[in-house]
């Protein structure tokens, strides 16, 4: 008998590919990021080179190094390296975030074995690595009219009309202040089936409801800070979040829960990188309570027991 | 109730609209001694023997296997080898016909008045699953202990493939008559037909012919792929889950292709044999696809040639459709008796490469079983047999949805086949 892959069903595919996925991902993130190099300017556009293109470099070193298969057509680098070029402030050093997008690459993705092995977003690990390691770098900002360094955003303390939050005239990262265009983007990725909005918009959910519990101003902490970007882009992480429906939403509640309460009783303003991985860490055991039952299957033996106990109840 | 995951496959019926033609008499029919799953016939004629349609050529050795039967008149060439779509080498016999297609005197209607007659006569018949499967249809009649509802298979949701609907807007009578005929004598009184959404044509035609039997109904399927697999066809036409550990015939469901039913009532009437079958010739190599009645053993060759097909651009050339058909070595190979369709396509499997797992669960999503494959082809990596029955692989029906979807193009399904060659080992 010959039993190679080659001589088994089936024999078409879909037009599918990872590449195509990636490029949608890139497609939807474009939005967000030109209004943020508009807004800020020529650095902008110099930073988003820089950490796209050492996210490129450090994959193909990586590899090339360790005689592996190389992957970088697969576009996965080029989306971590904008999606953490958007989470960085204007003007940071390119030196700093160059040094983020290799630790993004090579620290995050590639150590485990590369795209699908991780099991934090290369993006958020590396930017909580740099408000670390670049604390004071990591919390200047510009705001986008006049062009004045500020140390503060609508997080903690700078005011801003609702209008000027949604559409992006106020000081922040550099992917992350116009909350239409994140959303645009998210739309896309949702319409064409590429990403499932489940994880957040039960992120951004639950994070409205208990701010609303609060007392907080809902609009203001929907809007400010990273929450959008991260809630639609990193929280829909094909590797690092559950793959089942149930578990994306679990994983959308923690996300939304751990972001309120670090912004409200944490030491930092933002929270949505830090629950992000956080709720990375978790995805194996969601994952594992949240399996689909397959069709026809016998009980689980825990189940079987669980049933003849009730059955013992009862007589 | 929930239906069961599937994938929209796009639609390439081309030959939907084709009505069903004779190929012209092929000069040479090669019929091998293995067309069904199980044990090979013994040839019974020797190299220059004269033998007539229907007349049986080679006898059943045991309890495995049905007789086979002379497609066209004429006079044994040769007896050769032929090695069949599954790799085995068997016996084959090589008929080349005189063009007069004598009716073997033999071929009587056979009496037909209890289940045991039904049974002999699906035997003597050669019957086989008609719809790709090459199950022994006497088997599966005897295995049924108490038959209940009988679910006849028209849901035909490969692409490509039109055989089957063609069968039921051409001539729903015989396919009627045979489920009447099948009702009568196992005394079920409740039948099924599924049919997808997709074929109006048919599901008009045969609503129309079963209008005035009692207990047959028409059940539309969603224009989903798959429909024609037993588990998803039982649980969307009676909404009956089959549970892991049993069989459909032991829940007294008996599930038939509707052209096997209509070739059970043709018998019934005349006493012909599986001598000849219908063969949707389609694929993106083929100018003219077409449905063709063909006798057994017509050489794939003269089917390509009538559907004027590109021969030197075929790749991959099917027994069956693209999702689950097999591949044939070349096209030196004959119709069978199991083959729904022959599909002729210029890409190659071999032309996309695997690429890492990127967890994008779009296979977990479009499986009917609701299996994780991506879990189960890790754990076939590992060679792992205590994960692979953990994750069910048991259940996987071979549909090839996850393949299908795959964006890393990971030979999902092709995996699971072989994992459950590694279970059968241990």
């Amino acid at each position: 008998m010959k039993h190679s892959t080659e001589t088994v069903s089936p024999y078409i595919r879909s037009s599918a590919s990872v590449q195509r996925i990636m490029l949608c991902v890139l497609a939807a993130l474009a939005p967000a990021a030109l209004a943020g190099c508009m807004n800020f300017g020529f650095h902008a556009v110099l930073l988003l080179a820089v950490t796209v293109s050492t996210a490129l470099a450090s994959e193909l070193f990586f590899r090339a190094f360790f005689r592996k298969r190389q992957s970088i057509h697969d576009l996965s680098a080029t989306v971590t390296g904008l999606l953490l070029g958007m989470t960085l402030p204007p003007d940071l050093p390119l030196w700093e975030a160059a040094i983020g997008s290799v630790f993004a690459i090579v620290a995050v993705k590639q150590v485990f074995g590369g795209i699908g092995k991780n099991f934090a977003n290369p993006a958020a690990t590396a930017n909580i690595l740099m408000t670390v390691l670049f604390m004071k770098d990591m919390t200047v900002w510009r705001l986008p009219m006049t062009g004045e360094a500020v140390t503060q955003t609508t997080l903690n303390g700078a005011s801003a009309t609702y209008w000027d939050l949604f559409l992006g005239n106020t000081a922040g990262n550099i992917g992350e202040n116009s909350a239409l265009c994140i959303l645009l983007g998210a739309l896309f990725l949702w319409l064409t089936r590429t990403a499932s909005p489940i994880a957040p918009l039960s992120c951004l959910g639950s994070f409205a409801l208990l701010t609303a519990i609060g007392g907080y101003d809902v609009p203001a902490q929907l809007l400010s800070g990273t929450l959008m970007l991260g809630a639609c882009f990193m929280t829909a992480d094909y590797t690092t979040a559950p793959v089942t429906r149930s578990g994306k939403c679990i994983f959308g509640l923690g996300c939304g829960v751990l972001t309120f309460l670090i912004r409200h009783f944490g030491g930092y303003p933002e929270g949505i990188l830090f629950a992000v991985v956080i709720m990375n860490l978790l995805t194996p055991y969601i994952e594992k309570l949240t399996r689909p039952q397959p069709f026809g299957a016998a009980d689980s033996p825990q189940k079987q027991k669980k049933r003849r106990k009730k059955k013992r109840a009862a007589v | 109730m929930k239906r069961l995951n599937g994938i929209r496959l796009p639609r390439k019926k081309r030959t939907e609209e084709k009505p069903i033609k004779p190929i012209p008499l092929p000069a040479l029919v090669r019929i091998p001694m293995l067309m069904h799953s199980g044990t090979p016939c013994t040839p019974a004629v020797r190299a220059g023997d004269y033998v007539t349609v229907g007349q049986c050529i080679g006898t059943a050795p045991d309890e495995n296997s049905v007789p086979i039967h002379a497609s066209v008149s004429g006079t044994v060439s040769a007896l050769t080898e032929y090695c069949t779509v599954t790799g085995e080498t068997v016996p084959c016999v090589e008929i080349s016909s005189d063009g007069e297609q004598i009716l073997c005197d033999t071929c009587t209607p056979p009496v037909l008045e209890s289940r045991d007659d039904l049974i002999a006569a699906a035997k003597a018949s050669g019957c086989v699953g008609l719809s790709g499967s090459g199950d022994l249809t006497f088997q599966k009649l005897a295995a049924v202990k108490k038959p209940q509802i009988l679910i006849v298979n028209g849901a035909e949701c490969e692409q490509y493939l039109s055989a089957d609907s063609r069968l039921m807007s051409e001539t729903p009578e015989q396919a009627v008559g045979g489920i009447v005929l099948l009702m009568k004598l196992l005394k079920i009184k409740d039948a099924r037909i599924g049919i997808q959404t997709d074929k109006p044509l048919a599901i008009q035609r045969m609503t129309d012919a079963c209008k005035d039997e009692k207990g047959i109904t028409v059940c539309p399927l969603p224009p989903v792929y798959p429909q024609g697999a037993e588990k998803v066809l039982i649980y969307h036409t009676c909404g009956i889950v089959v549970p892991e550990d049993q069989t459909a015939a032991d829940m007294g469901i008996l599930v038939l292709n509707v052209s096997t039913c209509a070739f059970l009532y043709q018998y019934a009437q005349t006493g012909i044999p599986l001598v000849e079958r219908v063969v949707t010739v389609d694929g993106d190599t083929i100018d003219k696809p077409c449905n063709l009645r063909v006798p057994i053993g017509t050489p794939v060759k003269e089917l390509l040639e009538y559907a004027a097909c590109h021969t030197d651009r075929v790749r991959t050339l099917l027994c069956g459709g693209p999702m689950m058909g097999m591949l044939l070595d070349s096209q030196e190979a004959s119709v069978v008796r199991q083959q729904n369709g022959l599909t002729a396509m210029r890409r190659a499997k071999s032309s996309v490469r695997e690429s890492a797992c990127i967890r994008c669960g779009r296979c977990m999503e479009v499986c009917p079983m609701n299996l994780m494959p991506m879990e189960l082809n890790d754990a076939y990596q590992r060679r792992d047999p205590a994960a692979l029955q953990a994750e069910h692989l048991r259940l996987c029906i071979d549909c090839g949805c996850c393949s299908y979807v795959c964006p890393a193009h990971r030979q999902l399904a092709e995996k699971n086949q072989q994992a459950k060659l590694l279970l059968q080992k241990v």
